[in-house]
Protein backbone atom coordinates (compact mmCIF):
# COMPACT_ATOMS: atom_id res chain seq x y z
CA UNK A 1 0.00 0.00 0.00
CA UNK A 2 1.27 3.42 -0.90
CA UNK A 3 0.58 6.50 0.97
CA UNK A 4 1.17 10.12 0.75
CA UNK A 5 0.34 12.73 3.04
CA UNK A 6 -0.40 15.93 2.92
CA UNK A 7 -0.13 19.38 4.75
CA UNK A 8 -3.44 20.52 5.08
CA UNK A 9 -6.61 18.53 5.32
CA UNK A 10 -10.44 18.73 5.91
CA UNK A 11 -13.33 16.49 6.09
CA UNK A 12 -14.22 13.13 6.60
CA UNK A 13 -12.95 9.42 5.71
CA UNK A 14 -13.68 8.00 1.75
CA UNK A 15 -12.82 5.63 -0.93
CA UNK A 16 -13.31 5.96 -4.00
CA UNK A 17 -11.63 5.60 -7.79
CA UNK A 18 -8.93 8.48 -9.00
CA UNK A 19 -9.79 10.25 -11.52
CA UNK A 20 -6.03 12.55 -12.29
CA UNK A 21 -5.13 15.32 -14.03
CA UNK A 22 -2.28 17.53 -14.33
CA UNK A 23 -4.55 20.58 -14.59
CA UNK A 24 -6.34 22.84 -12.57
CA UNK A 25 -10.13 22.86 -10.73
CA UNK A 26 -12.59 25.51 -10.38
CA UNK A 27 -16.26 24.73 -10.44
CA UNK A 28 -17.27 28.07 -12.28
CA UNK A 29 -14.85 27.21 -14.97
CA UNK A 30 -14.17 23.49 -15.59
CA UNK A 31 -17.76 21.98 -14.82
CA UNK A 32 -20.83 21.22 -16.80
CA UNK A 33 -22.64 21.27 -13.19
CA UNK A 34 -26.05 19.98 -14.33
CA UNK A 35 -24.02 17.07 -16.39
CA UNK A 36 -21.61 16.24 -14.15
CA UNK A 37 -18.86 16.41 -16.76
CA UNK A 38 -15.89 18.82 -17.39
CA UNK A 39 -16.95 20.98 -19.84
CA UNK A 40 -14.42 23.47 -20.67
CA UNK A 41 -12.93 22.44 -24.23
CA UNK A 42 -9.07 22.77 -23.19
CA UNK A 43 -9.35 21.22 -19.96
CA UNK A 44 -7.54 17.46 -19.48
CA UNK A 45 -10.69 16.13 -18.28
CA UNK A 46 -12.92 17.62 -20.58
CA UNK A 47 -16.08 15.14 -21.30
CA UNK A 48 -15.38 13.09 -18.57
CA UNK A 49 -17.61 12.57 -15.20
CA UNK A 50 -16.44 13.90 -11.93
CA UNK A 51 -19.37 12.74 -9.99
CA UNK A 52 -18.63 10.02 -7.03
CA UNK A 53 -14.95 10.22 -7.94
CA UNK A 54 -12.01 11.88 -6.44
CA UNK A 55 -10.19 14.29 -8.17
CA UNK A 56 -6.75 14.42 -8.08
CA UNK A 57 -5.17 17.93 -9.71
CA UNK A 58 -2.78 20.19 -9.44
CA UNK A 59 -4.61 23.64 -8.13
CA UNK A 60 -7.11 25.33 -7.65
CA UNK A 61 -8.09 27.88 -10.65
CA UNK A 62 -10.21 31.01 -10.99
CA UNK A 63 -12.78 32.87 -9.24
CA UNK A 64 -14.73 32.71 -5.58
CA UNK A 65 -17.50 30.89 -7.11
CA UNK A 66 -16.33 27.29 -6.38
CA UNK A 67 -16.96 28.28 -2.47
CA UNK A 68 -20.85 28.59 -3.34
CA UNK A 69 -21.28 25.72 -5.91
CA UNK A 70 -19.24 22.30 -3.88
CA UNK A 71 -21.88 22.75 -1.31
CA UNK A 72 -24.90 23.02 -4.53
CA UNK A 73 -23.50 20.27 -6.39
CA UNK A 74 -23.48 18.35 -3.24
CA UNK A 75 -27.36 19.14 -2.27
CA UNK A 76 -28.16 17.77 -6.13
CA UNK A 77 -25.11 14.51 -5.26
CA UNK A 78 -23.33 15.71 -8.20
CA UNK A 79 -20.49 16.06 -6.39
CA UNK A 80 -17.12 14.54 -6.62
CA UNK A 81 -16.32 12.22 -3.69
CA UNK A 82 -13.40 14.34 -2.67
CA UNK A 83 -10.40 16.83 -3.95
CA UNK A 84 -6.81 16.07 -3.76
CA UNK A 85 -4.46 18.78 -5.01
CA UNK A 86 -0.65 19.74 -5.28
CA UNK A 87 -1.64 23.33 -3.58
CA UNK A 88 -5.38 25.04 -3.13
CA UNK A 89 -6.55 28.51 -3.08
CA UNK A 90 -8.65 30.23 0.23
CA UNK A 91 -11.71 29.27 -2.03
CA UNK A 92 -11.66 25.77 -2.51
CA UNK A 93 -11.00 25.09 1.49
CA UNK A 94 -13.74 27.21 1.85
CA UNK A 95 -16.24 25.40 -0.81
CA UNK A 96 -14.81 22.73 0.93
CA UNK A 97 -15.95 23.51 4.43
CA UNK A 98 -18.75 25.21 3.39
CA UNK A 99 -20.18 21.77 1.08
CA UNK A 100 -18.60 19.10 3.17
CA UNK A 101 -16.19 17.93 0.87
CA UNK A 102 -12.90 16.47 2.33
CA UNK A 103 -10.16 17.92 0.95
CA UNK A 104 -6.12 17.01 0.82
CA UNK A 105 -3.52 19.47 -0.42
CA UNK A 106 0.02 19.92 -0.10
CA UNK A 107 2.26 17.11 -0.84
CA UNK A 108 5.99 16.34 -0.45
CA UNK A 109 5.36 15.16 -4.55
CA UNK A 110 3.43 15.70 -7.30
CA UNK A 111 0.23 14.14 -6.18
CA UNK A 112 -1.07 14.05 -10.03
CA UNK A 113 2.27 11.88 -11.25
CA UNK A 114 1.79 9.87 -8.07
CA UNK A 115 -1.75 8.50 -8.17
CA UNK A 116 -2.32 6.66 -11.04
CA UNK A 117 -5.47 7.66 -13.05
CA UNK A 118 -8.68 5.50 -12.03
CA UNK A 119 -6.99 3.27 -9.08
CA UNK A 120 -9.26 2.87 -5.90
CA UNK A 121 -7.84 5.23 -3.68
CA UNK A 122 -8.47 5.63 0.60
CA UNK A 123 -8.88 9.28 1.94
CA UNK A 124 -8.05 9.88 5.52
CA UNK A 125 -8.24 13.68 6.67
CA UNK A 126 -7.59 13.37 10.21
CA UNK A 127 -4.36 11.59 9.07
CA UNK A 128 -3.55 13.85 6.90
CA UNK A 129 -3.41 10.90 4.30
CA UNK A 130 -4.13 9.44 0.79
CA UNK A 131 -3.37 5.60 0.59
CA UNK A 132 -3.42 3.34 -3.14
CA UNK A 133 -5.42 0.52 -1.85
CA UNK A 134 -6.36 -0.61 -5.32
CA UNK A 135 -5.21 -0.81 -8.88
CA UNK B 1 -6.44 28.41 16.67
CA UNK B 2 -5.99 30.73 19.33
CA UNK B 3 -9.42 32.25 20.46
CA UNK B 4 -9.98 35.42 22.40
CA UNK B 5 -12.46 35.68 24.84
CA UNK B 6 -15.53 36.96 22.56
CA UNK B 7 -14.60 34.84 20.13
CA UNK B 8 -15.25 31.44 22.43
CA UNK B 9 -18.43 33.40 23.55
CA UNK B 10 -19.65 33.42 20.12
CA UNK B 11 -18.28 30.28 19.68
CA UNK B 12 -20.43 28.68 22.37
CA UNK B 13 -23.47 30.81 21.16
CA UNK B 14 -23.77 33.47 23.51
CA UNK B 15 -23.95 35.30 20.84
CA UNK B 16 -26.69 33.16 18.74
CA UNK B 17 -26.82 30.57 16.39
CA UNK B 18 -25.92 32.53 13.30
CA UNK B 19 -22.47 34.07 14.23
CA UNK B 20 -21.73 30.82 16.05
CA UNK B 21 -22.38 29.19 12.67
CA UNK B 22 -20.13 32.05 11.33
CA UNK B 23 -17.26 31.56 13.52
CA UNK B 24 -17.47 27.06 13.35
CA UNK B 25 -16.87 27.67 10.02
CA UNK B 26 -13.98 30.50 9.85
CA UNK B 27 -12.24 27.93 12.10
CA UNK B 28 -12.48 25.03 9.73
CA UNK B 29 -10.91 26.97 6.89
CA UNK B 30 -8.16 28.75 9.53
CA UNK B 31 -7.07 25.85 11.06
CA UNK B 32 -7.05 23.72 7.28
CA UNK B 33 -4.56 27.12 6.46
CA UNK B 34 -2.80 26.73 9.77
CA UNK B 35 -3.99 30.26 10.82
CA UNK B 36 -2.82 31.29 14.70
CA UNK B 37 -5.57 33.43 15.39
CA UNK B 38 -8.33 36.10 13.96
CA UNK B 39 -7.54 39.54 12.74
CA UNK B 40 -10.20 42.31 13.01
CA UNK B 41 -11.58 43.56 9.10
CA UNK B 42 -13.32 46.81 8.55
CA UNK B 43 -15.53 46.01 5.13
CA UNK B 44 -17.12 42.55 4.14
CA UNK B 45 -17.34 41.89 0.25
CA UNK B 46 -20.04 38.92 -0.44
CA UNK B 47 -19.88 36.96 -4.27
CA UNK B 48 -23.60 35.70 -4.00
CA UNK B 49 -25.39 35.49 -7.68
CA UNK B 50 -28.19 32.74 -7.59
CA UNK B 51 -26.29 30.62 -10.61
CA UNK B 52 -23.65 30.02 -8.10
CA UNK B 53 -25.85 29.31 -4.86
CA UNK B 54 -28.57 27.19 -6.45
CA UNK B 55 -31.53 26.38 -4.39
CA UNK B 56 -29.56 24.61 -1.97
CA UNK B 57 -27.81 28.35 -1.38
CA UNK B 58 -30.47 30.12 -1.35
CA UNK B 59 -32.39 28.04 1.55
CA UNK B 60 -29.31 27.79 3.58
CA UNK B 61 -29.14 31.57 3.47
CA UNK B 62 -33.00 32.01 4.45
CA UNK B 63 -31.94 29.16 7.07
CA UNK B 64 -29.53 32.23 8.51
CA UNK B 65 -32.09 35.01 7.87
CA UNK B 66 -34.57 33.36 9.38
CA UNK B 67 -32.81 34.21 13.34
CA UNK B 68 -30.93 36.76 11.94
CA UNK B 69 -31.51 41.20 13.20
CA UNK B 70 -30.95 43.97 11.18
CA UNK B 71 -27.50 44.52 13.08
CA UNK B 72 -26.31 41.03 12.45
CA UNK B 73 -23.29 41.84 10.82
CA UNK B 74 -20.94 43.71 12.62
CA UNK B 75 -18.61 45.55 9.58
CA UNK B 76 -20.43 47.27 6.63
CA UNK B 77 -20.99 44.42 4.33
CA UNK B 78 -21.90 44.78 0.24
CA UNK B 79 -22.30 42.61 -2.47
CA UNK B 80 -21.08 41.66 -5.82
CA UNK B 81 -23.11 41.87 -8.60
CA UNK B 82 -26.11 39.85 -8.66
CA UNK B 83 -27.38 37.39 -11.46
CA UNK B 84 -29.93 39.67 -13.19
CA UNK B 85 -30.45 42.88 -13.72
CA UNK B 86 -34.69 42.79 -13.14
CA UNK B 87 -35.28 45.53 -15.86
CA UNK B 88 -33.69 43.24 -18.37
CA UNK B 89 -33.85 39.99 -17.74
CA UNK B 90 -36.65 39.25 -20.55
CA UNK B 91 -34.41 40.61 -22.98
CA UNK B 92 -31.73 37.98 -21.56
CA UNK B 93 -34.26 35.42 -21.84
CA UNK B 94 -34.02 34.27 -17.90
CA UNK B 95 -36.83 32.43 -16.05
CA UNK B 96 -39.37 33.98 -13.69
CA UNK B 97 -37.53 30.80 -11.93
CA UNK B 98 -34.51 32.44 -11.99
CA UNK B 99 -35.93 35.75 -10.81
CA UNK B 100 -37.66 34.71 -7.94
CA UNK B 101 -34.45 32.68 -6.98
CA UNK B 102 -33.02 35.90 -6.65
CA UNK B 103 -35.21 37.66 -5.24
CA UNK B 104 -35.52 35.35 -2.31
CA UNK B 105 -31.33 35.56 -1.86
CA UNK B 106 -31.88 39.80 -1.74
CA UNK B 107 -34.75 39.43 0.94
CA UNK B 108 -32.36 36.79 2.88
CA UNK B 109 -29.03 39.33 2.39
CA UNK B 110 -31.18 42.09 3.71
CA UNK B 111 -32.64 40.96 6.69
CA UNK B 112 -28.84 39.25 7.55
CA UNK B 113 -27.96 43.74 7.42
CA UNK B 114 -26.17 43.02 4.35
CA UNK B 115 -26.07 46.35 1.81
CA UNK B 116 -26.93 44.90 -1.99
CA UNK B 117 -24.54 47.14 -3.55
CA UNK B 118 -24.27 44.69 -6.41
CA UNK B 119 -21.11 45.72 -7.68
CA UNK B 120 -17.62 44.47 -8.35
CA UNK B 121 -16.02 48.01 -8.74
CA UNK B 122 -16.54 48.66 -5.14
CA UNK B 123 -13.08 50.15 -4.92
CA UNK B 124 -13.90 52.74 -7.56
CA UNK B 125 -17.80 53.33 -6.37
CA UNK B 126 -18.07 52.92 -2.55
CA UNK B 127 -14.82 52.74 -0.45
CA UNK B 128 -11.45 52.19 -1.37
CA UNK B 129 -9.52 50.25 0.89
CA UNK B 130 -6.06 51.72 2.35
CA UNK B 131 -2.60 50.65 2.83
CA UNK B 132 -2.41 47.75 5.70
CA UNK B 133 -6.68 48.46 6.17
CA UNK B 134 -7.44 44.21 6.68
CA UNK B 135 -10.88 43.42 4.74
CA UNK B 136 -12.53 40.24 3.74
CA UNK B 137 -13.88 40.86 0.33
CA UNK B 138 -15.10 38.32 -2.66
CA UNK B 139 -14.79 38.40 -6.20
CA UNK B 140 -11.35 38.05 -7.57
CA UNK B 141 -10.73 40.81 -8.93
CA UNK B 142 -11.51 43.28 -6.29
CA UNK B 143 -8.97 41.31 -4.03
CA UNK B 144 -6.13 41.62 -6.28
CA UNK B 145 -6.73 45.67 -6.32
CA UNK B 146 -7.47 45.82 -3.01
CA UNK B 147 -4.30 43.88 -2.41
CA UNK B 148 -1.69 45.45 -5.02
CA UNK B 149 -3.25 48.74 -6.14
CA UNK B 150 -4.24 50.02 -2.45
CA UNK B 151 -2.23 47.76 -0.30
CA UNK B 152 -5.13 46.37 1.47
CA UNK B 153 -4.93 43.19 2.92
CA UNK B 154 -7.23 40.59 1.80
CA UNK B 155 -7.62 36.50 1.04
CA UNK B 156 -10.18 35.60 -1.52
CA UNK B 157 -13.22 35.30 0.85
CA UNK B 158 -16.18 33.46 -1.01
CA UNK B 159 -19.36 33.74 -0.39
CA UNK B 160 -19.87 31.88 2.64
CA UNK B 161 -16.68 33.21 4.38
CA UNK B 162 -17.38 36.99 3.68
CA UNK B 163 -20.88 36.76 4.60
CA UNK B 164 -19.16 35.30 7.78
CA UNK B 165 -16.34 37.86 7.92
CA UNK B 166 -19.21 40.36 8.05
CA UNK B 167 -21.21 38.66 10.95
CA UNK B 168 -18.22 38.32 13.01
CA UNK B 169 -16.25 40.98 12.23
CA UNK B 170 -13.10 39.36 11.68
CA UNK B 171 -11.28 36.35 9.18
CA UNK B 172 -9.08 33.95 9.89
CA UNK B 173 -5.23 35.43 9.76
CA UNK B 174 -3.51 33.44 7.22
CA UNK B 175 -2.41 34.15 3.68
CA UNK B 176 -2.19 37.59 2.52
CA UNK B 177 -2.86 38.92 6.25
CA UNK B 178 0.74 37.97 7.00
CA UNK B 179 3.38 40.31 5.72
CA UNK B 180 5.91 37.66 4.97
CA UNK B 181 3.53 36.32 1.89
CA UNK B 182 3.18 39.54 0.35
CA UNK B 183 6.58 39.41 -0.54
CA UNK B 184 7.44 38.59 -4.87
CA UNK B 185 8.17 34.75 -5.70
CA UNK B 186 8.78 35.77 -9.25
CA UNK B 187 10.26 38.65 -11.27
CA UNK B 188 8.16 39.74 -14.51
CA UNK B 189 9.81 42.01 -16.99
CA UNK B 190 8.05 43.44 -19.79
CA UNK B 191 9.16 45.11 -22.52
CA UNK B 192 6.25 47.72 -23.48
CA UNK B 193 3.78 49.05 -21.86
CA UNK B 194 0.08 48.15 -22.99
CA UNK B 195 -2.80 51.33 -23.71
CA UNK B 196 -5.78 49.69 -24.79
CA UNK B 197 -7.68 47.47 -21.56
CA UNK B 198 -7.96 44.39 -23.64
CA UNK B 199 -3.85 44.72 -23.99
CA UNK B 200 -3.83 45.60 -20.26
CA UNK B 201 -6.43 41.89 -19.51
CA UNK B 202 -4.43 39.97 -22.04
CA UNK B 203 -0.86 40.89 -20.32
CA UNK B 204 -2.52 40.19 -16.95
CA UNK B 205 -3.56 36.79 -18.19
CA UNK B 206 -0.03 36.47 -19.68
CA UNK B 207 1.45 36.88 -16.00
CA UNK B 208 -1.17 35.19 -14.22
CA UNK B 209 -0.57 31.70 -16.54
CA UNK B 210 2.95 32.64 -15.69
CA UNK B 211 2.29 32.75 -11.86
CA UNK B 212 0.11 29.53 -11.73
CA UNK B 213 -1.73 29.76 -8.31
CA UNK B 214 -2.79 31.82 -5.75
CA UNK B 215 0.58 31.92 -3.67
CA UNK B 216 2.50 33.41 -6.11
CA UNK B 217 3.41 37.08 -6.09
CA UNK B 218 4.76 38.51 -9.23
CA UNK B 219 6.78 41.81 -9.40
CA UNK B 220 6.58 43.60 -12.35
CA UNK B 221 9.28 45.89 -14.05
CA UNK B 222 9.18 47.89 -17.24
CA UNK B 223 5.91 49.47 -17.14
CA UNK B 224 6.83 53.01 -18.28
CA UNK B 225 3.75 55.49 -17.18
CA UNK B 226 1.69 55.37 -13.98
CA UNK B 227 -1.72 53.11 -15.83
CA UNK B 228 -5.37 54.42 -14.82
CA UNK B 229 -7.39 52.42 -13.01
CA UNK B 230 -9.43 50.80 -15.37
CA UNK B 231 -6.28 49.95 -17.04
CA UNK B 232 -5.41 48.04 -13.39
CA UNK B 233 -9.15 46.90 -13.15
CA UNK B 234 -8.65 44.74 -16.13
CA UNK B 235 -5.32 44.04 -15.70
CA UNK B 236 -5.89 42.22 -12.38
CA UNK B 237 -9.06 40.87 -13.07
CA UNK B 238 -7.51 38.84 -15.67
CA UNK B 239 -4.78 37.82 -13.57
CA UNK B 240 -7.02 36.84 -10.99
CA UNK B 241 -9.03 34.44 -13.74
CA UNK B 242 -6.00 33.02 -15.45
CA UNK B 243 -3.88 32.19 -12.78
CA UNK B 244 -5.95 32.48 -9.28
CA UNK B 245 -3.40 35.31 -8.53
CA UNK B 246 -4.27 37.37 -5.67
CA UNK B 247 -1.59 39.87 -5.52
CA UNK B 248 1.19 41.82 -7.71
CA UNK B 249 3.38 44.61 -7.60
CA UNK B 250 4.54 46.74 -10.00
CA UNK B 251 7.53 48.39 -9.47
CA UNK B 252 7.29 52.24 -9.12
CA UNK B 253 3.90 51.67 -9.39
CA UNK B 254 1.91 50.46 -6.68
CA UNK B 255 2.24 51.22 -2.94
CA UNK B 256 4.55 48.18 -1.29
CA UNK B 257 7.06 48.31 -4.22
CA UNK B 258 8.71 51.99 -4.91
CA UNK B 259 11.47 49.76 -6.10
CA UNK B 260 11.56 46.44 -6.82
CA UNK B 261 14.06 45.65 -4.47
CA UNK B 262 11.48 46.35 -2.18
CA UNK B 263 9.65 43.35 -2.06
CA UNK B 264 11.99 41.23 -4.40
CA UNK B 265 15.15 39.33 -3.43
CA UNK B 266 17.50 39.21 -6.28
CA UNK B 267 17.97 35.48 -6.70
CA UNK B 268 13.84 35.13 -7.67
CA UNK B 269 13.23 33.48 -10.84
CA UNK B 270 12.49 35.99 -13.72
CA UNK B 271 10.24 35.85 -17.04
CA UNK B 272 9.67 38.61 -19.97
CA UNK B 273 6.66 39.07 -21.54
CA UNK B 274 7.04 40.79 -25.03
CA UNK B 275 3.99 42.62 -26.74
CA UNK B 276 4.26 39.10 -28.92
CA UNK B 277 3.06 37.01 -25.96
CA UNK B 278 -0.10 39.49 -25.41
CA UNK B 279 -1.07 39.87 -28.96
CA UNK B 280 -0.62 35.07 -29.18
CA UNK B 281 -3.19 35.37 -26.35
CA UNK B 282 -5.57 37.53 -28.07
CA UNK B 283 -5.55 35.42 -31.31
CA UNK B 284 -5.69 32.25 -29.41
CA UNK B 285 -9.89 32.78 -28.71
CA UNK B 286 -10.15 34.03 -32.67
CA UNK B 287 -11.55 31.18 -34.21
CA UNK B 288 -13.98 32.72 -36.12
CA UNK B 289 -15.23 36.15 -38.07
CA UNK B 290 -18.82 36.38 -37.35
CA UNK B 291 -20.18 37.69 -33.80
CA UNK B 292 -23.84 36.73 -32.41
CA UNK B 293 -23.37 38.88 -29.43
CA UNK B 294 -20.93 42.18 -28.47
CA UNK B 295 -20.26 42.19 -24.19
CA UNK B 296 -18.30 44.64 -22.23
CA UNK B 297 -18.44 43.52 -18.73
CA UNK B 298 -16.41 41.78 -16.27
CA UNK B 299 -15.21 43.99 -14.98
CA UNK B 300 -18.29 46.08 -14.65
CA UNK B 301 -17.49 49.48 -16.72
CA UNK B 302 -16.44 52.63 -14.70
CA UNK B 303 -18.28 55.98 -16.34
CA UNK B 304 -14.86 56.44 -18.07
CA UNK B 305 -15.42 53.35 -20.08
CA UNK B 306 -19.20 53.95 -20.69
CA UNK B 307 -18.01 57.54 -21.88
CA UNK B 308 -15.80 56.24 -24.67
CA UNK B 309 -18.35 53.49 -25.41
CA UNK B 310 -21.02 56.08 -26.06
CA UNK B 311 -18.55 58.09 -28.29
CA UNK B 312 -18.19 54.67 -30.42
CA UNK B 313 -21.70 54.30 -30.91
CA UNK B 314 -22.70 57.69 -31.90
CA UNK B 315 -23.40 57.37 -35.64
CA UNK B 316 -24.48 53.36 -35.71
CA UNK B 317 -26.66 50.91 -36.52
CA UNK B 318 -26.24 47.98 -33.90
CA UNK B 319 -27.04 44.62 -36.27
CA UNK B 320 -26.16 42.11 -33.14
CA UNK B 321 -26.84 43.11 -29.70
CA UNK B 322 -24.42 44.82 -27.88
CA UNK B 323 -24.19 44.32 -23.43
CA UNK B 324 -22.89 47.10 -21.55
CA UNK B 325 -22.77 45.92 -18.17
CA UNK B 326 -21.88 48.81 -15.12
CA UNK B 327 -22.41 49.01 -11.27
CA UNK B 328 -25.97 50.56 -9.77
CA UNK B 329 -23.78 53.25 -8.79
CA UNK B 330 -22.17 54.36 -11.89
CA UNK B 331 -25.35 53.57 -14.15
CA UNK B 332 -27.53 57.11 -12.67
CA UNK B 333 -24.39 58.78 -13.55
CA UNK B 334 -24.51 57.33 -16.91
CA UNK B 335 -28.09 58.11 -17.15
CA UNK B 336 -27.50 61.74 -16.33
CA UNK B 337 -24.54 62.47 -18.62
CA UNK B 338 -26.30 60.74 -21.78
CA UNK B 339 -24.31 57.94 -21.82
CA UNK B 340 -26.85 55.18 -22.03
CA UNK B 341 -28.96 57.00 -24.18
CA UNK B 342 -26.48 56.98 -27.06
CA UNK B 343 -25.20 53.41 -26.55
CA UNK B 344 -29.46 52.84 -26.50
CA UNK B 345 -29.76 54.58 -29.36
CA UNK B 346 -27.24 52.61 -31.32
CA UNK B 347 -29.70 49.64 -30.44
CA UNK B 348 -27.27 48.81 -27.30
CA UNK B 349 -28.36 47.96 -24.13
CA UNK B 350 -26.91 49.48 -20.45
CA UNK B 351 -27.52 46.70 -17.39
CA UNK B 352 -26.75 47.49 -14.02
CA UNK B 353 -26.03 45.39 -10.82
CA UNK B 354 -25.28 42.44 -12.72
CA UNK B 355 -22.14 40.72 -14.68
CA UNK B 356 -22.39 38.81 -17.70
CA UNK B 357 -21.62 35.53 -16.62
CA UNK B 358 -22.80 35.53 -13.46
CA UNK B 359 -26.29 35.55 -15.07
CA UNK B 360 -26.95 32.27 -15.94
CA UNK B 361 -24.73 32.27 -19.11
CA UNK B 362 -25.21 29.28 -20.49
CA UNK B 363 -29.08 29.53 -20.05
CA UNK B 364 -28.83 33.20 -21.73
CA UNK B 365 -26.93 31.61 -24.52
CA UNK B 366 -29.05 28.68 -25.57
CA UNK B 367 -32.47 31.06 -25.12
CA UNK B 368 -30.49 33.65 -27.35
CA UNK B 369 -28.68 32.11 -29.98
CA UNK B 370 -25.24 33.22 -28.54
CA UNK B 371 -21.83 31.37 -29.15
CA UNK B 372 -19.49 33.31 -30.59
CA UNK B 373 -19.16 36.40 -27.86
CA UNK B 374 -16.64 39.16 -28.54
CA UNK B 375 -15.17 41.38 -25.57
CA UNK B 376 -12.30 43.52 -24.29
CA UNK B 377 -12.50 41.88 -21.05
CA UNK B 378 -9.72 39.02 -20.95
CA UNK B 379 -11.26 37.61 -18.29
CA UNK B 380 -14.52 37.31 -19.35
CA UNK B 381 -13.09 35.03 -22.53
CA UNK B 382 -11.28 33.37 -19.93
CA UNK B 383 -14.68 32.02 -17.96
CA UNK B 384 -16.84 31.79 -20.72
CA UNK B 385 -15.22 28.67 -22.65
CA UNK B 386 -16.39 26.29 -20.17
CA UNK B 387 -20.13 27.75 -20.45
CA UNK B 388 -20.44 26.87 -24.21
CA UNK B 389 -19.43 30.27 -25.76
CA UNK B 390 -16.36 30.94 -28.37
CA UNK B 391 -15.45 33.83 -27.00
CA UNK B 392 -12.83 36.81 -29.04
CA UNK B 393 -10.88 38.92 -27.13
CA UNK B 394 -10.43 42.26 -28.93
CA UNK B 395 -10.64 46.13 -28.56
CA UNK B 396 -13.82 48.44 -27.34
CA UNK B 397 -13.73 49.59 -31.21
CA UNK B 398 -13.11 46.56 -32.60
CA UNK B 399 -16.53 44.86 -30.91
CA UNK B 400 -18.61 47.95 -31.13
CA UNK B 401 -17.73 47.67 -35.35
CA UNK B 402 -18.23 43.99 -35.04
CA UNK B 403 -21.94 44.78 -33.44
CA UNK B 404 -22.90 46.77 -36.52
CA UNK B 405 -21.09 44.89 -38.97
CA UNK B 406 -21.49 41.15 -37.21
CA UNK B 407 -18.33 40.51 -37.97
CA UNK B 408 -15.44 41.12 -35.93
CA UNK B 409 -11.73 42.33 -37.85
CA UNK B 410 -8.80 41.62 -36.68
CA UNK B 411 -6.31 44.39 -36.36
Amino acid sequence: MTVFRARHAMGREVQGIALVAQDGFSARYDLDRTGGVFSRPTHKLAGQSYVGKVLVLDTAKGGVATAWMLHEMASRGIVPLALVLNSVNPILAQGAAFGNVPLLAGFDVDITRAIPDGSTVAIDPDAHTINIVGG
Amino acid sequence: MRLSGEEQDILAGKQGAVHQQALQHQIKVGEFFGAADFVPVTQAHIMADTESLGEAGVLWLEGLAADARKDSVRVPTITDPRGTDFSKASMLGQTAAMLDLERRAIAAFEKLGVTMTDTCINYQTIQAPVRNEHVAFGDTGVVIYSNSVCGAFSNFEGGPSALAAGLTGRTPRYGFHLAEQRRATLRIHVDFSPRSLNDWGALGGVIGRIAGNYWAVPVIEGIDAPPLSDQLKHFGAAMASFGSTALYHIAGVTPEAYRAADVASDDLPGHRVARGDVIALQKSYHTDTGVDVVVFSAPQLSLYELRDLASLCDGRRFMVPLLAVTSPQVKPDADRAGYTARIEHAGGHVLSGMCFYQSYAREIAEANGWKRLATNSAKLVNILGGYGYRPMLASMEACVEAAASGELRLT
